[in-house]
């Protein structure tokens, strides 16, 4: 499809050929490497797809009960801007209402990996190089790798789908649903392949990608707070938007699928001309000459040299998506009424106190839920810093290996309570702008801020792990998406309670609103403190490598 | 034991991976000021030893002292006194390597700036290229610069020149000789041979995670054999029968043989008696020396089929 629709020149010439040349071996390559990870998220996602329509069936089993609960839901901006509205109040369409979100960014999120993993990371190692010194076409990399993304949607979307249809939801509406998603990853991965060809790093072409889905993820939310039937122009600019004006289980409109397909071919068709221009390893910002002596004055120098550009970006958009969500609160206004479940979603989201305030409450823990993706990002970096080869040098230097991973450590935990209260700063003053509440402000931070306990303590699980666990790193990220998709879908498909436990925000306050004890914040510290003790004191006696 | 004077002492050092044993009870002994080459081939576990000596692993056996400390306890204050540069040098990609070499350097004892900026020229290195623009060789410098202007006591060196051209390979040796005149210490893991051979006092040579030879290159020399080539003027006597003589060929009065070179002397008088026209003796190369030892069958030395080997490499 991609190939067909290529641009240049040179492929109407009939150099095309050439220039995919080996892109099967390629993609197996690809496909090799990703043999867990494909499988795993497909899984997953299609388990969390069944897992909605089981639970909706158990907990709104009659039509009365879900008109009721879609029709609170629909007439609170509050909730629309978070899961999105619901489109009719069948089964279905309860059962993929937040999954629609969720599913879609999280399959966003895999293509991006996949992408960028076959593309510019192959490039930055060098590994590259030596793949394009054989019979192998100067598109057959980027074009593997997009197969391989567009293999995991497929696999996503398929698995889905069968997944809906086992519970035994209408097969258009699954089938829908799946395709939706898939779509939504075909787009991400198009942008994916289109940074990283303007990136030098495969982690700023991941940063760049995590920007744009940020970014949809705002244009829908905002746009689907102001409006309940999803027909606000800003929710038609996003993917995510897209995705849910498919309209699974209520009239599917599969055309609207078009849109992600073109746009996912034009953003392709763009990394598509680039990559035909460009040197191998190189990107298209030109690289400056720095000082001829320096001044990084030690582990804390070196880390906060490394770290300083990744919290400055995760800063930038901290800040923004507090600003877009804190104007979004103010229609919240009192249209809850009395209907029971909507009720106890938003108690389950962030508290009793007042529709307002639960929002504000909710999207308090949605940012602390990102900023712990933040700090185990960056905890890690500690284990690429170490797989690369780069620590081992710097730990022959005079310091112990606690005070080196004390520079890294400083960052993440001062970098997430800046997060956090960038966020909170953010969302109260558009908050405080949008209300007339200029007392907002300090109410917001310190509900944003009463989240750095439970980040700590996954940032502290992750040091853990880093090191009892050196080669399973990856087990943080399961653990981090975990509590993401817990914190996320827990409230509104009503999972049991010691679920909801396993995650460190379910125990704390929800504020602003609810009532602060000193209990929870001083467990959840001991407990982040004691794992990064346990990490670091393990990480001092094993092994480097 | 350990005495002043001895840099690094390891004994019988034992490292698992798994169900791998990379060192298999090694033992090496670096003396202070000395210049102390590492061999092996491949895999055999040089490496590996360095980074127990830098305790960067824990040694699952053995002991191993460095500079009078235990690498894995003391390793900050040790590190404070040594510089370590590894075969493949990986640089951060947005740091230029004048602010890697600074780093480095304020990382170890500190720096001796006027050396940093001889050693720079003398490297024609460019410190202001960021770490991801620097070619392989050029990567190495970067480390090989922070490593000898380091106010430090030992020099722990593996393959530090691998990418480096020949100039530059001219470079290093005058460093490393000039480090020597200073007194201190190196231990340099290398598979160029002519560089071992103009560097190192002392060389140990090791092979599947065990301690095969250690000396002198000229102990090491003497352990192995001599070519001789002779056109006599009589008839040779019995030669077969003298101990320490392989791959005698007798054509006429052409002699060609080789010797224990500890056995030269007996061999020589025999050949005397018969009355010699010309002869050609030829000491073993280092590359000779290392073929024996690198392969499997020849390092206890005895065996017909395992010389062979050695001939037919």
């Amino acid at each position: 499809m991609t190939a067909a629709t290529h641009p240049t020149t040179a492929a109407l010439r009939g150099g095309l050929r050439h220039e995919l040349t080996g892109t099967g071996t390629l993609l197996r390559l690809a496909l090799r490497r990703d043999r867990v990870l494909i499988p795993v998220w497909a899984v997953l996602l299609a388990t969390l797809a069944a897992q909605s329509a089981v639970a909706v069936a158990e907990f709104y089993p009659t039509a009365a009960e879900r008109a009721q609960v879609a029709e609170s839901s629909n007439a609170n901006s509050s909730i629309r801007a978070l899961y999105g509205p619901v489109f009719g109040h069948s089964q279905g369409a309860l059962s993929v209402w937040e999954l629609l979100t969720m599913g879609t960014v999280l399959t966003a999120i895999v293509s991006m990996v996949v992408v960028v993993r076959h593309t510019r990371e192959e490039e930055e190692t060098g590994r590259q190089e030596m793949i394009s010194s054989a019979v192998v076409g100067r598109r057959a990399p980027l074009t593997a790798a997009l197969l391989a993304a567009a293999v995991a949607d497929a696999a996503i979307a398929a698995l889905v789908s069968l997944a809906l249809i086992g519970t035994g939801l209408p097969a258009a509406g699954s089938l829908a649903t799946g395709l939706a998603i898939g779509c939504a990853g075909l787009v991400f991965a198009s942008f994916a392949a289109l940074a990283a060809q303007f990136t030098e790093s495969a982690r700023l072409a991941k940063g760049l990608t995590g920007a744009a889905l940020g970014a949809a993820f705002v244009l829908r939310a905002a746009g689907d707070s102001g409006t309940a039937d999803g027909s606000s122009p800003l929710a038609w600019l996003s993917p995510l938007g897209w995705a849910r004006n498919v309209r699974p289980f209520a009239d599917e409109r599969f055309l609207v699928l078009l849109l992600p397909l073109a746009l996912a071919v034009v953003a392709t068709a763009a990394a598509y001309e680039l990559a035909g221009r460009r040197d191998i390893g190189a990107g298209f910002l030109a690289t400056r000459p720095g000082p001829a002596e320096g001044r990084i004055a030690g582990p804390y120098g070196l880390a906060w040299r490394l770290q300083r550009g990744s919290l400055l970006g995760w800063s930038v958009g901290f800040v923004l998506a507090g600003l877009a969500f804190g104007g979004m609160v103010d229609g919240a206004g009192d249209l809850l009424g009395d209907n029971e479940q909507s009720r106890r979603i938003i108690e389950r989201m962030g508290g009793a106190e007042g529709i307002t305030d639960a929002f504000l409450a909710a999207l308090a823990g949605l940012f602390g839920m990102i900023a712990a993706v933040y700090a185990a990002g960056a905890v890690l970096r500690m284990r690429g810093e170490e797989t690369s080869g780069r620590a081992e040098p710097v730990l022959t230097g005079a310091l112990s290996r606690p005070r080196w991973a004390a520079g890294h450590l400083l960052i993440v935990f001062v970098g997430s309570v800046v997060l956090l209260a960038l966020a909170g700063l953010g969302m109260g003053a558009s908050h405080a702008l949008t209300a007339g509440e200029p007392g907002a402000v300090g109410r917001v931070v310190v509900a944003t801020l009463a989240q750095t306990p439970a980040v700590w303590l996954l940032a502290g699980v992750t040091v853990l792990i880093f090191g009892v666990l050196p080669r399973l790193s990856a087990v943080a990220w399961a653990l981090v998406t975990g509590v993401l998709v817990i914190g996320w879908i827990g409230p509104t498909l009503e999972l049991p309670q010691w679920v909801m436990n396993l995650t460190p925000f379910t125990h704390l306050p929800k504020l602003p609103g609810g009532e602060a004890t000193a209990a929870p914040y001083l467990w959840l510290s001991l407990f982040a403190v004691a794992a990064t003790a346990v990490g670091l004191a393990t990480f001092r006696r094993r092994d480097i490598g | 034991m350990t005495t002043a004077t001895t840099a690094i002492s390891v004994s019988g050092l034992v490292k698992t991976f798994g169900r791998t044993r990379a060192l298999d009870g090694l033992d090496l002994k670096v003396e202070t000021g000395e210049v102390h080459g590492f061999l092996g081939p491949n895999g055999a576990g040089k490496s590996t030893t360095i980074r127990v000596l830098l305790g960067l692993l824990r040694p699952d056996g053995g002991t191993a002292r460095l500079l009078g400390g235990d690498p894995w306890r003391d390793a900050v204050e040790l590190h404070r006194r040594l510089a370590y540069v590894p075969g493949d040098v990986t640089l951060w990609r947005n740091l230029s390597g004048g602010e890697v070499i600074d780093l480095y350097g304020r990382l170890r004892g500190g720096l001796d700036r006027r050396r940093r900026d001889d050693l720079l020229e003398r490297f024609e290195l460019d410190p202001t290229k960021k770490g991801r623009t620097y070619s392989k060789g050029n990567r190495q410098k970067v480390a090989l610069v922070a490593a000898l202007a380091s106010d430090v006591e030992l020099l722990i060196l593996d393959e530090p020149t691998s990418g480096l051209d020949p100039l530059m390979e001219g470079v290093f040796r005058d460093c490393v000789a000039e480090e020597r005149e200073r007194g201190r210490t190196v231990l340099l893991s290398s598979h160029i041979l002519s560089e071992v051979e103009a560097l190192c006092d002392r060389v140990s040579i090791i092979r599947k995670g065990v301690t095969v030879e250690s000396g002198s290159l000229a102990d090491l020399r003497h352990l192995t054999r001599t070519s001789i080539s002779a056109e006599l003027a009589g008839e040779p006597g019995e030669l077969a029968d003298l101990p320490g003589v392989h791959d005698l060929s007798v054509q006429g009065r052409r002699v060609r043989l080789q010797v224990d070179t500890d056995k030269l002397d007996g061999v020589l008088r025999r050949l005397g008696e018969a009355g010699v026209r010309s002869l050609t003796s030829t000491p073993p190369t280092l590359e000779e020396l290392f073929l024996r030892h690198y392969q499997d069958e020849t390092v206890a030395g005895a065996g017909e089929g395992a010389d062979e080997k050695v001939v037919a490499s």
